[in-house]
């Protein structure tokens, strides 16, 4: 079937399979792999994606459920070669081992400082609890965190 | 497979009739598991997230309706008055999967260990079914809900959502899983106390193949502070016997099995512990309220 879904700000068209999920729309036939397919049961949140703006697991929509709807995702957040404030923490921070499970995380953080510019530890652990990371990293990603939710303060106005 | 897209109840309803065999999906956290992993995969499905008249909550005549399509996420952040029910929702996957799941997927997948669920059966909830031409029908929570994964929703039916009288009173939701997140419960338990009513109500989700109400420690539970005089005197202590015993009557009520999540006598355990934490809980706020009041 054809869904038509505003993607990082383009109109996109893909011919999907009615049972495909959001995640396969994305990387198979969009050409944007940055969302990662890992578990496919919304277990690790590697393919975190925003979907009307709201955090979801891409695996876990229907591809249809998407249609005339907006999608944002990893590669929204550089612009060119400026990295992201979160994707430069995460850098900085060494919160990257293997690196799968970073897409994930970095868009599960952008959205967190988007909506609270400086939540406690208690929060960051609550609103990354979707996101697994198996090389078990997880001390350098609440540093990135802080260090990224410290950064953005500074820069708003 | 076919997936259609409706945008209003009524054309729903009609696609329902039409394709009784359609499975309705909503936030589909249940069902892309299984297509994904082509465990089942349904000739249709409708997709109901867009359906206005399912996304809504409302006071009526008494009573709350809480709409099938409101999100776990939205309960937290828009119905906190509810204490158990948005600290059931609290529980349920991540946040990822809080802004898709909904009550009505609960409701739908009827699996026991459905974190709403318990919630709903202490409410004493009705659940509201409705057909194509906008009948409506209301069936107690314990007459939709009849086995693992079996409700009384008639293939041309969708759920519009669960309707209850709202009590006065402390409650809560308490869960035991291995983690704080993206766990399936071992065992889920909802204890409400109803002010005026003079009772107790226990629900307990994943130890038997339905959601039970543990009647006897309910009465037991409403008669002990009946007793020792704390209905009038929240500062009137229970003694810890009752606490024992209160716990040991919602532990009797449970029928669970062993899985891979937790043994049977695991989990009747768990229904005493959690039962007497949430009675303590409760007298607890009660002696709060009044020291507020």
């Amino acid at each position: 079937m054809l869904v038509r879904s505003k993607v990082n700000g383009e109109w996109r068209e893909a011919d999907v399979w009615a049972g495909s999920s959001l995640l396969s729309m994305l990387r198979d036939r969009l050409g944007l792999p940055g969302s990662k397919n890992a578990c496919e049961q919304g277990e690790c949140g590697s393919c975190s994606v925003w979907l009307d703006g709201e955090l979801v697991c891409a695996c876990l929509v229907l591809a249809a459920q998407a249609h005339d709807r907006e999608v944002r995702t990893v590669e929204a957040l550089a612009e060119g070669d400026q990295l992201h404030p979160v994707q430069e923490a995460f850098v900085e921070a060494g919160a990257v081992q293997c690196g799968f499970c970073t897409p994930g995380l970095i868009v599960a953080v952008a959205h967190l400082l988007s909506e609270t510019s400086s939540p406690n530890e208690e929060a960051v652990r609550e609103a990354l609890s979707g996101n697994l990371c198996r090389c078990t990293g997880y001390q350098k990603i609440l540093d990135a965190v802080r260090l990224a939710s410290g950064r953005m303060r500074e820069a708003a106005p | 497979m076919e997936v259609f897209l409706p945008r209003t109840l009524d054309e729903a309803l009609e696609l329902k009739a039409a394709h009784p065999e359609a499975l309705p999906i909503a936030g589909g956290t249940d069902v892309m598991f299984w297509l994904n992993f082509d465990l089942r995969r349904p000739g249709a499905i409708i997709d109901v997230s867009r359906l206005d008249e399912l996304r809504r909550w409302q006071r009526e005549d008494g009573a709350f309706f809480l709409g099938a399509g409101v999100t776990y996420a939205r309960i937290m952040r828009e119905l906190p008055q509810f204490v158990p029910l948005a600290q059931a929702s609290r529980t349920v996957g991540s946040p990822q999967i809080r802004n898709r799941g909904t009550v009505g997927g609960n409701l739908g997948t009827a699996s026991p260990a459905g974190d709403a669920l318990p919630v709903l059966a202490a409410y004493d909830a009705e659940i509201v079914l409705v057909r194509a031409g906008g009948a409506t029908r209301a069936v107690p929570w314990s007459e939709f809900h009849l086995g693992v994964k079996k409700t009384a929703l008639a293939p041309d039916e969708l759920i519009l959502g669960a309707r209850w009288k709202a009590i006065r009173g402390p409650g809560s939701f308490s869960k035991i899983g291995t983690r704080n997140a993206m766990v399936i419960s071992v065992t889920g338990l909802c204890l409400a106390v109803d002010e005026d009513g003079r009772s107790v109500r226990v629900a307990l989700g994943s130890v038997a193949p339905t959601i039970v109400r543990a009647q006897a420690a309910e009465a037991f539970g409403a008669r002990a502070m009946h007793d020792v005089g704390t209905w009038d005197d929240p500062a009137a202590p229970l003694q810890s016997e009752a606490f024992q015993e209160f716990g040991r009557l919602v532990a009797e009520a449970a029928r669970p099995i062993d899985d891979v999540r937790g043994s049977a006598a695991y989990r009747r355990h768990a229904c005493a512990v959690l039962a007497r934490r949430a009675l303590s809980w409760a007298l607890e706020d009660r002696l709060r309220a009044r020291g507020a009041a």
